[in-house]
Order: C-alpha cells, then structure tokens, then sequence
C-alpha cells in the first residue's frame, strides 16, 4: 500500500560509514528484492527501512511522508526474520496475536485476524503448539503468519529462506510468490544473497555492491541487460564468462561477457576460438562443457539435453554476436 | 548527485531506547550511590578528622594526623604516630598478604587439579560434583565453627588423625598457637574455597574443543606436555578472572579469621584490625584511616589490571 | 597392568576429594547427635542418636528468631536487588550507549569493595536513618553486593538471549518495559531463580555488616548468632548445640544448592563472579 522512497540514505557505525547514499523508489505493491554478496549492506538497508536501525542522513519516505524518526511499529511493517525469531514462551496463537494484543485491538478482531491468517498459511490445527514443538517449514509459516496479522503497509523479509533445507526451500519459495499474488498492494522487500530467490521471486531487483546501489531492473533486465561486470557475474547460474586480454580485444572492450547458452560448438574450421574440455556437468536437461581457450578460466558452454564429451576432446566454439555484452574499462556497459 | 541535510530531533528507535536505558539505570545508579560511593566518601572523611563513636558528628578535621604524624619532644626525640608507623597495622598488613598469597596459590593449584578430574568421564561425576558444592555452599561462620571442633586442641578430630599417623607427638592447639594459627585459617579457607575455583577452572576447561586433545593424542603428546602446553594456555584467560576475583576476596577476608582465631596476633588481618579500631576500640577515625588504606591498595591492584588490559573482566571485547 | 594403576589412582584421588569436602559436615552432624561425655570422645563413625541438642537450639528463642531474621533480611535484600537489576541490566545489555563499558566496569568495581572501606560511613548512615540494631540496617547495607552482583549476573544473562527475538518485538511495538516483562523475563525464569538464590545465599552468610549493626540478641542473623554462641571460658563452648545449630542452617542451603547445582554453576562462571 505504500510508495517507498529512498534519498541519499546514508549510515554509519561509529567513524564507518557502510551505505553509502543510496536514492530508490519501491512502487506501490511491488515485490523488490535487494541482492548482494555478504557485506553489500543489504541487510543494514532493510533494518533502515525497518527502524531498526538509525538513519545517520538522508531521506526515508513512506507516501511521501518522511518516517525516518518513526519506530518501527509507526511505519506499519511487518518483517520474517532469517532465525523466524518467534517468541519462545508463547504459543502459536500467542504469538501471532502479541502485536495486535500490545495495540490493544478489540479482543474479536485479533481472533479473526489470526484465524484467517493461519488458515491462508495451513497452520490453524497448530494454534496451541509451541515453538519448539514445530518444525522448521512450520516455523518459517508462523513468522509469516505473525507478520500477516499486523496488516502491514510492507512486509520486509531478511533471508527467510537461508535456515530452511534445498527441498523447503523452493516449497517456501512459492509460498512467498503465492502470498504476494494475494496481497496485491502490499509493497514487499526481500533480502537474499541467493540470485535464484531474487530472480524467482523479484518484480524487480536491487543488485546492491559496498553499500551502493549497482543496478535496479525486472529480473529480465538485469539478466539482458547488466549494467556493469558485476551484474554480469552475478546473476545468473552458472555464471556469465567473462574474458579479458586479447579474447576481449577482439570485440573492442576491456572486458566481454558471453552467457554459457549463448555460445556454440562449431565442428567446421570457422570457430571463433578453439580449446580442449576440461570437464562436463551433465544435468539430463543440460550440460555444461568447461573448455580451455587459454584464457585463466575455463569457458562455460550450455548445451540443451544430455551430452557426454570426453576430456581432452578438442573443439570449437563461438559466441552468438547479438547476445554479446561488452564492458569499458570501468566494469561499465558499453552502448 | 545531491547531498540531503542530516537531520535531528524526533523520537526515533534508539533515542526512545536511550531513555527508557536512563530511567532503567537511575533507580540502581541511585541506590549504589547511596550504599556505596556515599558511605565510602564518609569513611574517607573521617579518616581525616577525630571523630568517636560515641559523637559521630563532634570530629574536627586534623588532616593527615591518622596516617602519619610526628612531634618533636623538647629533649629533640622525635615521636612517630598514626597507622603507618604502628607495627599492629604492619603486621595486619603482612599477614594479609600472606594469607591472599598463600590461599589463592593453593586454591588455584588444587582448584585446576579438582577440574582436570572432573572433566574426565567417569562413573559417578555428577555425584563427586554435587559434593564438592558442599564446601561452598557452607556459610562461612559455619564451617570456620565446624574446624574450629575439628581442630580443637583436646577433642578434636584432626589432632586424633595426625596422632595416630604418628605424624605428631603431642597434641597440638591450632588455632589458639601463634605458629600454627595461619596454618588454621589456610586450612578452612582452601577447603571452602577450592570448590569454587575448580567449577571456574572446568568451565574454563569445558570451553576447549576436544577435537585438540585429540589432535594431541593422535601425534602422541605425553599428557602432561599436553597440560601445560594446550591445556593452561587456553584456559588461562578464564584462571586469570578467577585468580583476580578470589585475591581481592581474599585481600578483604573478615569473618573466617574473627571466628576462627578471635584475638590472635598471628592472623589478624587489615580488615579484622579495621574493624576493631573502627568499633571495639573507640578509635573510630583511625580505624577508618585503615579502611580507607585498605580500599586504596585494593583500588590500585584493580586498576593495574584494568589499566594493563591483560583482563577482558567485562566481557565486552566479543560484542 | 600399568591402565589398572592408573585407574587406581585416578579413583582414590576422587574419593580423597570426595571425603575432604564431605567429611567436616559429616562430622558436625555426628557431633550434634551426642550428648555429654560422649562429645568428648572422637569417633568416626556414628555412635549415638541424641537429639538433645538439637531440642536445646529449639528451645533457645534467640536462635529461632535469628533464622526468622536471616529469612526476612535475605528475602527482602533479594526481593530489592532484583527489582532494581531487572530493568538495570537490560539497559545494560541490550541498549547500545556512550559509556556502557565504564558503567559495568564500575559496577563490577563496587562489588570487589572490601566491605570495611563503607563500614565507617554505613554507620554513621545507619545512625542516622535510626535503623540501627534492626533488620532494615542490613537490608541497606547488604545491597551494597548483592546489587551489584544481581546486575552483573543478569546483564550477561540478558546479553546472551538473541537479537531477533527483541527485534520481533520491537516490530510488534513492544516499547523497552514490555520488552521486558512480556518477552524476557519469562524467557529468563531460570536465571532469575538462579541469580536470587546466589544473592539470597550472599546475603544469608554475611557477618561483617550483621555483626556491627545489630547489638541485641533478638536482632541477630543466623550467623552472627553462631558466631557469638559461646560459653562463659573457652572449655565450656557448647559444642554439640553449636553442631546442631550449625546443621539446622546448613541443610536447607545444601539442599538448595544441590537442587540447583547446574544452574549455580553457570550462574557462577557468568562472567565468573563470586558467589
């Protein structure tokens, strides 16, 4: 429901100042993801947005009304923290119903609230239960759940996903997507260091590097379209190829990044570049072929379905020229 | 890029956290303040001036006369007076030390020898830890009563044990001997004070991974090297809080020697003279001139250690 | 052969331990089993169920109305300490601010104060308030360690309950009282009981402070009225009733600390405090 802005928003602990101004504009009822290796500041930018965190400058709007020295409770958020952070003491009725109860809401309404919450989530047979006696999917359902019943204007997420297994994981995965088709207008923001939950779940993303803003797009964008070699390399699995020195050279650019479906084997003499294979990973569905072209990393090549070729085999290979990105000296795109 | 202005004021998170800190912490600042600094500040008062029991009020300030003072007599001998020249005060002095020494030494020794027992798996742990709690958890005047019967010179028990080991001759009177009355008090306090040095030294021993002595028994490392070159050094910061805490206990120790050994100059410590010279004897400032002596050195012991930075007392280092 | 020897050892230096931390109560409580002469002879084992000395402690008012006087004095001083740690160390553990390290190392300073650099001043503070010779002059007096105390033990406590959960509630609008109340202190009970029961027993053993502001026997606490039982000539100490004074006061605690012992211990090295 509610607009975010962001203006030159700044923090520091102590003398270290660890975001540096960053200005972005959440819209209404998107689904934003902020994305970045540990240490970007993603999580300290949530906490800001939070309240909890003080803004050391800058600006932090919510429709248009600045909330920077609100608490946390003022700004109307709700936030799933990475450990679920449930109250331990408290049943799973308790503990959805504690923010309504300390806002003295009508004893009928908090009822109808949990209710409804915990029947959305499939967690209303677990009322009485206590933390401890769940597990850690049930868990994660509760901490949503609590976050639900606040009616938040944003719903922010720190990493809800990192304690849970591979399985859980996709199954929580599309629960969020789920929730976010039934709350229409709740802005939400989502903090990850895994680029397949932010391209998976994302409207779009905030690629975040030391603190400063690198890029924001739609998924499709950043993977089109990256902005800088960082992008480049981040998202994306597995990762864009990345050459430099004299593979670059020939396309005129410091450095060019060649997706591993963008490349083909050639058997005929044109190749572009040619290399033995050092290795494949054979997925059933696809294969990835590292051949060394001399460069300091093998090339990745995606080849669709299963192919086995041995190591040692010497082949050609050539990018597709429309998908090409190339990059200046700064790490910047080019054109 | 345009720069935003820092902002102030408001009601943010931390400044609301802020003041409710300071309302959490007036009440017990206040209530320290008065059962503490206050009285501590009195007593360094009247540790300058005459005041008596009787007339708390009535002391005039005569400066440092309680301490040190010296008159010439018209013969020209010069006369020494106040608790730094009195030898009762010395001796109070060196008996404390000796004490602190003494005890701490053997309780660190015999405390580390308890832990390294009690952290080996055996049959009946639980059972040796809940006895060696007992000791502890003995008021202090109860057990100085209890060994002042043990070591009763006609009845008691000790004396019955040594003399049918043949380790002595005669009977010996313990605690009422000016030889063997420090000897009493070291007694009684490394059995009730040991305990407490060995839980700290097993919770200091505990913390070490065990996959390093197992690392050591795999290249063969003869246990005691083990002990002294893997074992103390971890647990070294832990024995270090101990060690501090149990001296400065033991620099202030009261109770086990008044009951103990009433009265005998072999064992009456800082504290112990104080005491009487601040109640039994009506010298009310000069009794609070010790005090205030005593205070001094422990404050000067505590500060070299903070200063010196070998301690992290606070804990405060991993926040 | 060598393993055998070395487990020999191993278990006879357990049972030396044991026996040197058991044998002196065991040896109290014989002793206050036996009456007349029979005190006088040393035994090892028990040969006597005499509980004469143990009808003459309860026949003594004065003792009587010093456990009754120890109970309230410790309770109340506890009861005190805690309210004011409470809030204390949250503040303390949980709330970032300038010169919180100098706090808490100031607080840990006033509890290692030897207790006679105040005497002089508590005195005179007590003279003044008119407590002397009553139970409030120790309740004051004894907050000087146990207040510290229950502030230091609680603050590490409180430090190591996680970040997470705080913030939950601080998202919830849980303002810093109800942080407390409603999330921590239930989620603290154990360490609570702990941290009481060790003040409750540093203030049940003091003697300095007791000796010197009470000057009636009514007003005595446990200890000092040990300490002060005693005949008219050294020969004449009553030693059976001062075995059987001495086990009445120190069962309940033993009892007590062997209840709680794993949380005594953690309670102890909590920053390794003494008890």
């Amino acid at each position: 429901m509610a607009q975010i802005n962001l203006k030159g928003l700044r923090k520091s602990f102590g003398s270290v100042e660890v975001i540096h101004g960053i200005d972005l504009e959440i819209r209404k009822g998107e689904f934003m993801v902020f994305v970045g290796p540990s240490g970007c500041g993603k999580s300290t930018l949530l906490r800001l947005i939070a309240g909890l965190e003080e803004i050391s400058a800058g600006d932090l709007e919510f429709d248009e009304k600045r909330v920077n020295n609100d608490v946390p409770a003022k700004r109307g958020i709700a936030m799933v923290f990475q450990s679920y952070a449930l109250y331990p003491h408290m049943s799973v009725y308790d503990n959805m119903a504690f923010g309504m109860k300390l806002a003295k809401s009508n004893p009928g309404e908090i009822k109808e609230r949990v209710h409804n919450a915990a029947k959305m989530l499939q967690i209303d047979h677990l009322m009485d239960r206590k933390p401890k006696q769940l597990s850690g999917g049930q868990r994660q359902r509760v901490a949503i759940g609590r976050a639900i019943v606040r009616d938040p204007r944003v719903f922010l997420f720190d990493e809800p996903l990192s304690n849970l297994d591979a399985a859980l994981r996709v199954a929580t995965r599309l629960e969020i997507a789920k929730l976010h088709q039934n709350m229409k207008d709740v802005t939400m923001i989502y903090v990850t260091h895994d680029q397949v939950e932010a391209m998976t779940l994302a409207d779009r993303i905030c690629v975040l590097r030391d603190g400063l803003v690198e890029q924001v797009g739609t998924p499709d964008e950043l993977y089109e379209k990256p902005a800088s070699v960082f992008v480049a390399g981040f998202i994306g699995s597995p990762k864009m190829n990345l050459l430099q020195g004299a593979f670059s050279h020939d396309f005129d650019c410091t450095t060019v990044g060649i997706r591993p479906e963008h490349i083909e084997i050639q058997t005929d003499g044109a190749a572009k570049w040619r290399g033995k294979v050092v290795h494949t990973e054979n997925l059933g569905s696809d294969s990835f072929i590292f051949v060394d072209i001399g460069h300091t990393e093998p090339v990745i090549v995606r080849q669709i379905g299963s192919h086995r070729i041995p190591v040692g085999t010497e082949i050609g290979i050539s990018p597709i020229d429309q998908h090409i990105h190339r990059f200046d000296e700064n790490d910047q795109i080019i054109g | 890029m345009t720069s935003y202005p820092k902002h102030s004021g408001g009601q943010s998170l931390a400044t609301q956290r802020r003041k409710a800190a300071f309302w959490f912490l007036a009440p017990m600042l206040a209530a320290l303040f008065f059962v503490a600094a206050w009285p501590l500040l009195r007593t360094i008062y009247f540790s300058f001036t005459d005041t008596t029991l009787t007339n708390l009020y009535g002391g005039e300030w005569i400066g440092f006369k309680n301490y040190f003072s010296y008159r010439q007599l018209s013969s020209g001998r010069v006369i020494w007076k106040g608790t730094l020249v009195d030898p009762a005060w010395w001796n109070a002095v060196w008996n404390t030390v000796r004490f602190s020494v003494i005890s701490v030494a053997i309780e660190t020794v015999l405390g580390i020898i308890v832990a390294l027992i009690l952290h080996r798996n055996f049959v009946g742990r639980g059972w040796v830890r809940a006895a060696i709690l007992i000791p502890w958890a003995i008021p202090t005047i109860v057990s100085a009563r209890m060994w002042g019967w043990m070591l009763n010179d006609q009845f008691g028990i000790i004396n019955d044990i040594l003399l049918k080991l043949h380790l002595i001759e005669t009977k010996i009177a313990w605690t009422a001997n000016i030889e063997t009355a420090m000897t009493a008090v070291l007694i009684v306090d490394v059995w009730k004070t040991t305990p407490f040095m060995a839980l700290l030294c097993l919770a200091g021993l505990q913390m070490v991974p065990k996959d390093i002595y197992e690392a050591a028994r795999v290249d063969g490392v003869h246990p005691i090297k083990v002990f002294f070159r893997i074992t103390l050094p971890l647990i070294r910061p832990a024995l270090m809080v101990a060690i501090i805490f149990r001296t400065l206990d033991a620099l202030r120790i009261f109770d086990l020697i008044y009951v103990l050994t009433p009265n005998s100059k072999a064992t009456k410590t800082m504290s112990v003279i104080a005491r009487e010279n601040l109640i039994d004897f009506d010298k009310f400032a000069y009794g609070a001139a010790q005090s205030t002596i005593l205070f001094a050195i422990i404050a000067v012991f505590v500060s070299a250690y903070i200063w010196l930075g070998k301690v992290d007392l606070a804990g405060e280092g991993d926040r | 052969m060598k393993y055998y020897v070395q487990e020999t050892c191993f278990y006879l230096l357990v049972l030396i331990i044991v026996i040197a931390s058991v044998f002196p109560f065991y040896y109290a409580i014989i002793t206050s089993f036996k009456a007349g002469t029979a005190l006088f002879e040393v035994d090892y084992l028990p040969t006597s169920f005499n509980l004469a000395n143990y009808a003459e402690v309860f026949a003594s008012p004065n003792f009587i109305r010093s456990i009754f006087n120890s109970v309230f004095i410790a309770s109340a001083t506890v009861g005190f300490a805690m309210f004011l740690a409470i809030t204390a160390s949250y503040a303390l553990a949980r709330v970032r601010f300038q010169g919180r390290g100098l706090l808490l190392m100031t607080i840990l300073a006033v509890s290692m104060f030897p207790q006679i650099a105040v005497l002089a001043g508590l005195f005179e503070l007590v003279r003044f308030l008119g407590i002397f010779n009553k139970p409030w002059a120790m309740i004051l007096s004894y907050t000087i360690f146990t207040l510290p105390f229950t502030v230091w033990v609680l603050t590490t406590f409180m430090r190591d309950l996680p970040m997470e959960i705080e913030e939950a509630a601080i998202v919830d609008g849980a303002t810093p009282w109800q942080i407390i109340t409603k999330v921590f202190l239930p989620l603290l009970w154990p360490a609570l009981v702990t941290t009481g029961l060790l003040a409750f027993i540093g203030a049940w053993n003091e003697f300095l402070f007791a000796l010197t502001f009470t000057a009636s026997d009514t007003q005595r606490t446990v200890p000092v009225a040990i300490a002060l039982l005693s005949g008219s000539s050294e020969f004449e100490t009553p030693w059976g009733m001062l075995m059987a004074a001495s086990v009445i006061v120190t069962v309940p605690l033993i009892i007590l600390v062997l209840i709680f012992q794993k949380k005594i211990v953690a309670g102890l090295t909590a920053g390794g405090v003494k008890g």
